[in-house]
């Protein structure tokens, strides 16, 4: 605050920022591994004799899958990989997302509606989404602002905590329905509440292409032959090239945040808030920002997975999911923003969506025919050491051991590799690169005293 | 019990005896703080008045009074759990002093928050070198330089801003550079800076410190688990630098060291100033020694 000389020197210099060569490498990396990531469950589909529509709707919700994991994880790791602020309520905010976009996005009722059933406000879908990131950002703040001076634990707790006390909100029947300003609006209770919006329609209409679309989906779904009705494959497939969009702009925008000064005291923080302080960074300032937009994105993150779901429910927002997340972000590495995406993918095509698949294509490689018990299937293993009927039994579950597998892969990865795939990679919190300038040795003695006139000043805003 | 009661007068006897520094000169120019704020030569000291710290019914720091004369080096020393640490945790807005007054440059600075007390100008390092260790050493200077505008995120964050961050990003380099090659420690420039040993982190921390721009610098035990020849080395920087006019609190309990180097030394024990002066009378004094041998002063 003593150098208040405002010195702002103005910068029209423009330097092509080399990073954007490494952002290439990244992109082109992720990219790969989408695309073998859809590879390989086109081959596995194949082998399960799936027809083009069966594909196409396999592919459309595995991408759908692996960029909404990947946006929540990049999300998470603004949080935890850079500012080290142990979120465990992230079901809170994509709660919080989606919930106010449906209020305000659902049309209205201004009459009566029928039992069980609730209007919203009527706004545009987009007014909606806007409403239902900044709800959840400013949600984040209400939980960071008494929470931030806690130690990392304690603060989980009070996420979690705060998480689950959306849900229960969200549940309470007191809620369920009401009349404000005329509008019949509410939360929908334990039953919920119908997407009645559709947001690739509406994103159609908006650039006028809905008739070209349905023209273009029609004569496609012809050539490939997927049969009557085909606009819902390829309105999924839209939806999930739309979110790959929406990762992209996650992607691109924490990689900015991340490499830069504020990213800089971000890291800082997570090494060591004290040291920081002692070096005149208001933490708590910085704090709150990362929380904050790392919580709107969460509700953004809310809200693209379940727009297009046709209805939500309070309970689909138990702590589960925010572990799969987490999962997502161990996988790939905290701290690092392409590691959170490759997490996204990895975890949402194989310990998401792979252990159904995996069943599938077992079974009709082998064409095992399981029993229905685990009595039957253990039985034969005890009695004459036969263990195919417990083999078969297992395969036949695999979708209900998803859980078991991913513990078992995250027990694994932290005792083997707990840095995660990208976790300790080298991503150096500044926006340049950090070559060395090449200079003349000058008498370094002089550089120290105080920096001269050129001494870096600007207006302190973080205050 | 008169020579553990250093009240103000006394503490003030001490200052100007060779000093270019009048009090009530000093005194007069609490208006003209900013422009003091640099290390001109009139600017004011530290002055630390009655200041008191209570943990529960431990009383750590039990009414020190004392002055640091500007661009000098001042020895904090006494025998451990003399309230040394402390009393530079109520100075850099650690901890909140239960009672007394703190002055930095003019300005009351008592209870506010470290970061405060940073961007006035008063820097400290900590015993245990605290070094960012996942960021490498680069990553670690960079962090230091005040006022950077790329630390407002959406300065950081938009296309047309994000330019004059860049530029600002290459000064801010080009400085951290220089300050590496003066601590000769440039080459572990691109190293995780938990990589480094004990005394390449001093190293690291005063360097890093310095980019902060302070008036006055407080070193918590710099010399503390680092082997001799870098001691050297450090000692000369900070030789160095005190020529230059920076001014610096040292805390020690070796007190050899700061006997040697320092030109004013305060003693501290059972959380009261025991004595100060130059450390030739300080040597001398029974007190002193006797608090140093373990004896219990003024019993």
């Amino acid at each position: 605050m003593s150098a208040d000389a405002e010195g702002d020197a103005e910068a029209g210099n423009d330097l092509p920022s080399p990073l954007d060569t490494l952002w290439g490498q990244d992109a082109t990396k992720l990219g790969l591994l989408v695309v073998g990531i859809v590879a390989l469950y086109v081959i596995a589909g194949t082998m399960l004799d799936y027809g083009v529509r069966q594909q196409l709707n396999s592919i459309g919700l595995l991408l759908f899958y692996i960029a909404v994991f990947a946006m929540l994880a990049l999300a998470l790791n603004l949080h935890w990989g850079y500012t080290g602020l142990f979120n465990i309520g992230i079901a809170g905010f994509m709660a919080v997302g989606i919930y106010t976009t449906a209020v305000l996005s659902k049309p209205a009722a201004l009459s009566e509606p029928a039992a069980g059933s609730v209007g919203g406000f009527g706004l545009p879908l987009w007014v909606g989404i806007i409403g239902g990131v900044i709800a959840a950002s400013v949600f984040g703040a209400l939980v960071a602002l008494p929470a931030l001076r806690l130690r990392a634990d304690y603060f989980a707790i009070v996420t979690v905590g705060l998480s689950e006390i959306v849900r229960f909100v969200l549940l309470e029947s007191s809620f369920q329905k009401g009349q404000i300003a005329g509008y019949f609006v509410g939360l929908g209770g334990g039953s919920g509440l119908i997407l009645d919006f559709d947001p690739t329609d509406q994103l159609l209409t908006v650039f006028g292409l809905t008739e070209p679309y349905a023209d273009f989906v029609d004569g496609l779904g012809a050539t490939l032959g997927i049969g009557s009705n085909p606009k819902p494959v390829f309105d999924s497939l839209l939806y999930a090239l739309l979110l790959l969009v929406f990762l992209l702009c996650f992607y691109v925008l924490l990689r900015r945040t991340g490499n830069s000064p504020f990213g800089r005291v971000l890291k800082a923080i997570r090494e060591d808030e004290e040291a920081t302080k002692s070096l005149g960074k208001d933490t708590n300032m910085f704090k709150i920002k990362a929380f904050m937009i790392g919580a709107g994105l969460m509700g953004l993150g809310g809200i693209l997975f379940y727009a297009e779901q046709g209805a939500i429910t309070p309970n689909t927002f138990r702590p589960r999911i925010t572990f799969f997340v987490w999962i997502a972000l161990i996988l790939g590495g905290a701290g690092s923003n392409t590691g959170s995406v490759m997490g996204g993918a990895i975890f949402a095509a194989f310990l998401f969506r792979g252990p159904l698949f995996l069943k599938n294509v077992i079974e009709d490689i082998f064409e095992i025919d399981a029993v229905n018990t685990f009595g039957q299937a253990i039985g034969p293993l005890l009695s004459s050491a036969d263990p195919l009927p417990l083999l078969a039994y297992t395969v036949d579950n695999l979708a209900q051991l998803q859980l078991v597998i991913m513990g078992t892969v995250l027990i694994y990865l932290m005792h083997n590799r707990p840095e995660g795939l990208l976790g300790h990679r080298k991503e150096p919190a500044t926006s340049i690169p950090l070559t060395r300038p090449d200079r003349s040795t000058e008498t370094t003695t002089q550089a120290m005293s105080d920096g001269g006139p050129d001494r870096v000043t600007g207006g302190e805003d973080d205050e | 019990m008169s020579d553990t009661e250093v009240d103000e007068p006394a503490a003030e006897a001490n200052v100007p005896d060779d000093a270019d520094v009048e009090i009530d000169e000093v005194e007069s120019q609490d208006s003209a703080v900013e422009e003091a704020a640099k290390h001109t030569p009139d600017a004011l000291p530290l002055r630390v008045r009655d200041l008191r710290k209570e943990f529960g019914g431990i009383v750590a720091v039990d009414g020190a009074s004392f002055t640091v004369r500007e661009g000098a080096l001042t020895g904090l020393i006494g025998p451990n759990g003399a309230g040394k640490s402390t009393t530079f945790n109520c100075i850099t807005g650690i901890h909140e002093p239960t009672s007394g007054q703190i002055q930095f440059q003019g300005q009351d600075i008592t209870g506010l928050s470290p970061n405060q007390v940073a961007n006035r100008g008063l820097v400290r390092t900590f015993q245990i070198a605290r070094e960012l260790e996942e960021m490498t050493v680069l990553e670690n200077m960079m962090l230091a330089p005040k006022g950077q505008r790329g630390e407002s995120l959406w300065r950081s964050v938009l296309p047309f801003t994000r330019r004059s961050v860049n530029k600002q990003e290459e000064e801010v380099l080009e400085r951290c550079w220089e300050m590496l090659e003066f601590f000769e420690i440039d080459h572990l420039a691109y190293e995780y800076a938990g990589n480094l040993s004990g005394g390449q982190r001093k190293l690291l921390e005063l360097a890093r410190a310095l980019l902060t721009e302070p008036s006055m610098l407080l070193l918590d035990e710099p010399f503390a688990g680092v082997n001799p020849s870098l001691e050297t080395r450090l000692l000369e920087h900070i030789h160095d630098l005190r020529d230059q006019g920076y001014t610096f609190l040292i805390v020690e309990h070796d007190m050899d060291l700061i006997m040697q180097n320092c030109e004013h030394v305060i003693v501290m024990h059972q959380g009261k100033i025991l004595t100060e002066g130059p450390p030739e009378e300080v040597k001398r004094n029974e007190a002193v020694i006797e608090a140093y041998l373990g004896g219990e002063v003024g019993e």
